[in-house]
C-alpha cells in the first residue's frame, strides 16, 4: 500500500463498488419474499438511494450527528497492551462496545429508525437474537418517538433476560416466539409475518446484513462507520494499514461494518470468526447443526429473502443452529459475506463454545473489558493462532490459510459489544465446562438469579 | 396452460382446497386429499412442507410441523402424489429453497421434471416474486406446467402488469394483507383487487380468509373465478388429530366442508351450473 492510495476518502472511493444496485453480490442476494412485501422493498430501495446514498434532505448529516450526540461516536481504536505483549503483535481494539447500548447494533438501528421516520412510517418492528439489536432498536425508537415491537425467540428471552428488561423499560413491546428452537431464525420468520400484514405503515428494522435487497447493502452502509473510523484511526496511529481485521460473524453486520472500507485494501486480511458451537458434526435426522459455522460448513440456498450460504439438510430444510452466544446462533449469513468468502476475499474460521468462553475470561481479566460472547469468538481465534500458527482452528471444509500466520503483525479486532447481558450464561457455562482459568464464582451460588 | 387447470375453470367457479401433504401422517393425508376430491375440488393445492414457512399463519405452520415430523420430504412428496387417486389437477405449493436444493446445483429444472413425471400440473411458490422467477418459469414452460403467482392487495401498477405477463393457470388473489389463516371477515380489499384485475384473462382465484360456504358465495358473486381454502380445512385435520378421531371421521368432515364451500361457490355464480354429483 503506497501513501497515495490512502489519500482519497474511503467513503468516496468505495461507494460505487460497495453498492449492489441490483441487489446481487455475485450469485448471492436477491429478493425472495412474498409478493405482498415487494412494493415495500421497492419503496425502501427508493428511500435508501435518495436518503442514504444521495443524502437527500441532509439525511446522512442528521444520522451522523445523532450517532455522535446520542450514540457516542466516534469510538476509540485502543491498543490492547497486555494482549499485544502476550501474542507478540500489535493488537488494536475497535471499541464498539462503547457505543450507546453496548454494541455496534445502534449504528444500524438508529439509521433505519431514522430512515423510517423520513419515509413517514408510523411503527417499527424488529427481530432480535441476543437482544442487542432489539435493545438498540428500542432505544432508537424511543429517541425518535416511534412505537416499537420486538420479536424474540423464547430460548433467547430466557437466556438474555437483561436485554428483555431494557427493551421493556425503553417502552418497546417484546413478543416471545415459541416456534422451533425459539431463537433468531424463528424470530425473523415471525417478524416477516407481522410485516406482511402491516407493511403499509410499518418499517421492519432488520438487525443484520441479511434479508432481501436492499437490507444487506443498507445495513452494511450504516455499519460501515466502524471501518471508516478504524481505517482513519489506524493510519493516524501507525502510519499504515493493518495486516488483518478480525470480527465475529453470525448474520454478519459487525463483520461487514468492520470490513467494508478495507475490502479494496488487498494487503489487509479479513477474517470472519464463526461459532463452532459444541461440534461441527451435523445431526441430519434431528435437523440439528450444533454450531453456527454457516460460512465454513453451509451450502448455498434461499432463506429469509436472500440467496446465501445456509445450514440446511440434504432436502433443503433449514437446520436448527447452536452457539453459546445467542447473537451468533443463526443458520444463515449475509449474502455479501457469503460472496466475499466465495471469491476468497474473506477467510472464514470458527472457534467452539469453550474457546470463546476462555477468551471471554481472558479479555475480562487481562484487559478489563467484558466482551459479548459473540465478540469473544474473535478473541478465541486470536488466541488459537497467537499461541501457535500451525494450530489455527480450521476444519476440513475450510480452505487452509495460505500463509502460516493469517493475522500478521498489526491486527484490528472489532469489539462488537459488551458482555453484561451474558453474565448469567457465562457463569453457568463456565461451571458446566469446568474452565480452570476463570474466577471462582461458587461462593455466590444461589444468589445470582 | 396445463389442460387440467384450464378445464377446472371452464364450467363454473372453481373450488381449490389446500392441505399440507403428510399432515398428520402419510396414510391419513392420502385419505384426506381424496376426500376433498370427492367433495368437489376442481384443483387441489398440495403443500410440500418447508421448515421456514414465512407466508403462513399459525394454523398452516402447525400443519407443516406435523407433516415434517411425520417424515415428509420432497421425494416422499412425489411418491405421495403418484399414489393419490384423485380427479382434480394437483398444484404443488412450496418454498423456493426446496425446489432449488432438489436440483443439486442444476437449478429448479430437476424438481419440475420430477413433478411433471408424477403428474403435478403447476406450482405456487410464496417466496418467489416475479423478479426472481425466470429459472422456474423456463423449466415450467419446458414441461408445460403452470406457474401461479400471488397478487397481493399491495400489488399495483407496473408490478401487476409485469406479473400478469408471467402468470399462467390462474392468478392467486390474496384477499387481504397478512399470512394465511381463516378469518370471519372477508375483506373489502378483495373487491378492490378483483377490480384491478378486471382486464386479466387468466382466471382469478381468491384466497386468504375464506372459511364458510357464505364466504365462498360472496367472493364468487364479487367476480372471482375460484376460491382457495386452506386454514379452514387444516383446522379439521388438526381437530381430528387432537381428538384422536378415526381418520374416516376426519375424512368425512373434510368432504362435508368441501361440499359446503363448493355449493357456496356455485350459489355465488351468476351462471347456471349443475350441482356437484353426490357419491
Amino acid at each position: 500500500m503506497t501513501p497515495t492510495d490512502t489519500d482519497t476518502r474511503p467513503t468516496e472511493r468505495n461507494r460505487d463498488e460497495r453498492t449492489a444496485e441490483d441487489g446481487n453480490f455475485g450469485r448471492f442476494g436477491g429478493q425472495y419474499v412474498p409478493e405482498a412485501l415487494m412494493p415495500a422493498l421497492e419503496e425502501l430501495e427508493d428511500a435508501y438511494r435518495r436518503y442514504v446514498l444521495e443524502n437527500e434532505d441532509g439525511f446522512m448529516d442528521d444520522f451522523r450527528r445523532r450517532l455522535r450526540d446520542f450514540g457516542g461516536r466516534p469510538t476509540p481504536l485502543q491498543r490492547a497492551d497486555r494482549l499485544s505483549e502476550r501474542y507478540g503483535r500489535e493488537i488494536y481494539l475497535k471499541r464498539e462496545d462503547l457505543v450507546h447500548g453496548g454494541a455496534h447494533k445502534l449504528n444500524n438501528a438508529l439509521g433505519q429508525v431514522l430512515l423510517a421516520k423520513y419515509m413517514g412510517k408510523e411503527r417499527i418492528i424488529a427481530e432480535t437474537g441476543a437482544g442487542q439489536h432489539g435493545t438498540a432498536t428500542a432505544m432508537a425508537a424511543a429517541h425518535l418517538d416511534m412505537p416499537c415491537e420486538i420479536y424474540m425467540g423464547r430460548t433467547d428471552v430466557n437466556r438474555q433476560r437483561p436485554n428483555v428488561f431494557r427493551m421493556r423499560i425503553n417502552g418497546a413491546e417484546v413478543n416471545p416466539v415459541d416456534a422451533g428452537r425459539g431463537t433468531l431464525k424463528e424470530a425473523i420468520s415471525e417478524t416477516m409475518r407481522d410485516w406482511s400484514q402491516t407493511v403499509e405503515h410499518t418499517h421492519y428494522v432488520i438487525g443484520s446484513v441479511v434479508g432481501p435487497h436492499p437490507f444487506p447493502a443498507m445495513v452494511r452502509d450504516f455499519q460501515a462507520v466502524i471501518s471508516e473510523e478504524a481505517r482513519e484511526q489506524i493510519l493516524e496511529e501507525t502510519d499504515g494499514l493493518p495486516d488483518s481485521v478480525v470480527a465475529c460473524a453470525g448474520g454478519g453486520s459487525n463483520t461487514m461494518g468492520a470490513f467494508a472500507e478495507f475490502i479494496p485494501d488487498e494487503s489487509v486480511s479479513l477474517v470472519a470468526v464463526e461459532a463452532g458451537g459444541s461440534s461441527l458434526e451435523v445431526d441430519e435426522a434431528a435437523g440439528v447443526a450444533p454450531n453456527s459455522a454457516t460460512l465454513s460448513t453451509g451450502e448455498e440456498g434461499v432463506l429469509h429473502g436472500a440467496r446465501t450460504t445456509l445450514l440446511q439438510d440434504s432436502h433443503g430444510q433449514i437446520m436448527e443452529s447452536h452457539s453459546v452466544s445467542a447473537g451468533l446462533d443463526y443458520a444463515g449469513v449475509g449474502p455479501e459475506l457469503a460472496h466475499l468468502v466465495d471469491i476468497g476475499r474473506v477467510t472464514p474460521v470458527n472457534v467452539d463454545d469453550r474457546v470463546a468462553l476462555e477468551a471471554f475470561h481472558r479479555l475480562s481479566t487481562e484487559e478489563g473489558i467484558i466482551p459479548a460472547l459473540e465478540t469473544a469468538h474473535a478473541f478465541g481465534y486470536l488466541h488459537a493462532v497467537g499461541t501457535d500458527a500451525d494450530t489455527a482452528l480450521t476444519d476440513a471444509d475450510t480452505p487452509p490459510v495460505e500463509s502460516d500466520d493469517p493475522l500478521g503483525e498489526t491486527i484490528i479486532i472489532n469489539v462488537s459489544g459488551r458482555g453484561d447481558k451474558d453474565l448469567e450464561t457465562v457463569i453457568e457455562q463456565t461451571a458446566e465446562m469446568g474452565l480452570e482459568a476463570a474466577p471462582d464464582m461458587s461462593v455466590f451460588d444461589g444468589g445470582l438469579r | 396452460m396445463s389442460d387440467g387447470i384450464e378445464a377446472a375453470f371452464a364450467d363454473g367457479p372453481a373450488f381449490i382446497p389446500y392441505l399440507a401433504a403428510g399432515d398428520p401422517n402419510y396414510e391419513a393425508s392420502l385419505e384426506y386429499v381424496e376426500a376433498l376430491d370427492r367433495g368437489g375440488a376442481d384443483v387441489i393445492e398440495l403443500g410440500l412442507p418447508f421448515s421456514e414457512p414465512i407466508a403462513e399463519g399459525p394454523t398452516i405452520q402447525e400443519a407443516v410441523i406435523r407433516a415434517l415430523e411425520s417424515g415428509m420430504t420432497p421425494e416422499r412428496f412425489f411418491e405421495f402424489v403418484e399414489e393419490l387417486d384423485v380427479d382434480a389437477p394437483l398444484v404443488c405449493m412450496t418454498y423456493y429453497n426446496l425446489i432449488y436444493q432438489y436440483g443439486d446445483g442444476e437449478g429448479p429444472r430437476p424438481f419440475v421434471e420430477r413433478a411433471n413425471e408424477v403428474g403435478l400440473e403447476g406450482f405456487v411458490v410464496p417466496d418467489l416474486p416475479a423478479e426472481e422467477a425466470d429459472p422456474l418459469r423456463d423449466a415450467c414452460d419446458e414441461f408445460g406446467l403452470d406457474l401461479i403467482f400471488i397478487v397481493a392487495p399491495t400489488t399495483r401498477g407496473d408490478r401487476l402488469e409485469r406479473m400478469l405477463e408471467h402468470v399462467s393457470g390462474y392468478v392467486y388473489v390474496q384477499a387481504r394483507l397478512g399470512t394465511t389463516g381463516a378469518r370471519d371477515d372477508v375483506s373489502d380489499q378483495t373487491d378492490t383487487s378483483l377490480e384491478r384485475l378486471a382486464d386479466c384473462d387468466v382466471p382469478k382465484a381468491v384466497g386468504f380468509g375464506i372459511k364458510t360456504g357464505e364466504h365462498a358465495e360472496r367472493i364468487i358473486a364479487a367476480g372471482a373465478d375460484g376460491i382457495i381454502v386452506g386454514s379452514a380445512l387444516v383446522d379439521i385435520v388438526a381437530a381430528g388429530e387432537e381428538n384422536e378421531e378415526a381418520t374416516a371421521d376426519t375424512a368425512a368432515a373434510l368432504e362435508a366442508k368441501a361440499r359446503e364451500l363448493k355449493s357456496g361457490a356455485l350459489a355465488g355464480s351468476s351462471e347456471t351450473v349443475p350441482e356437484p354429483e353426490q357419491p
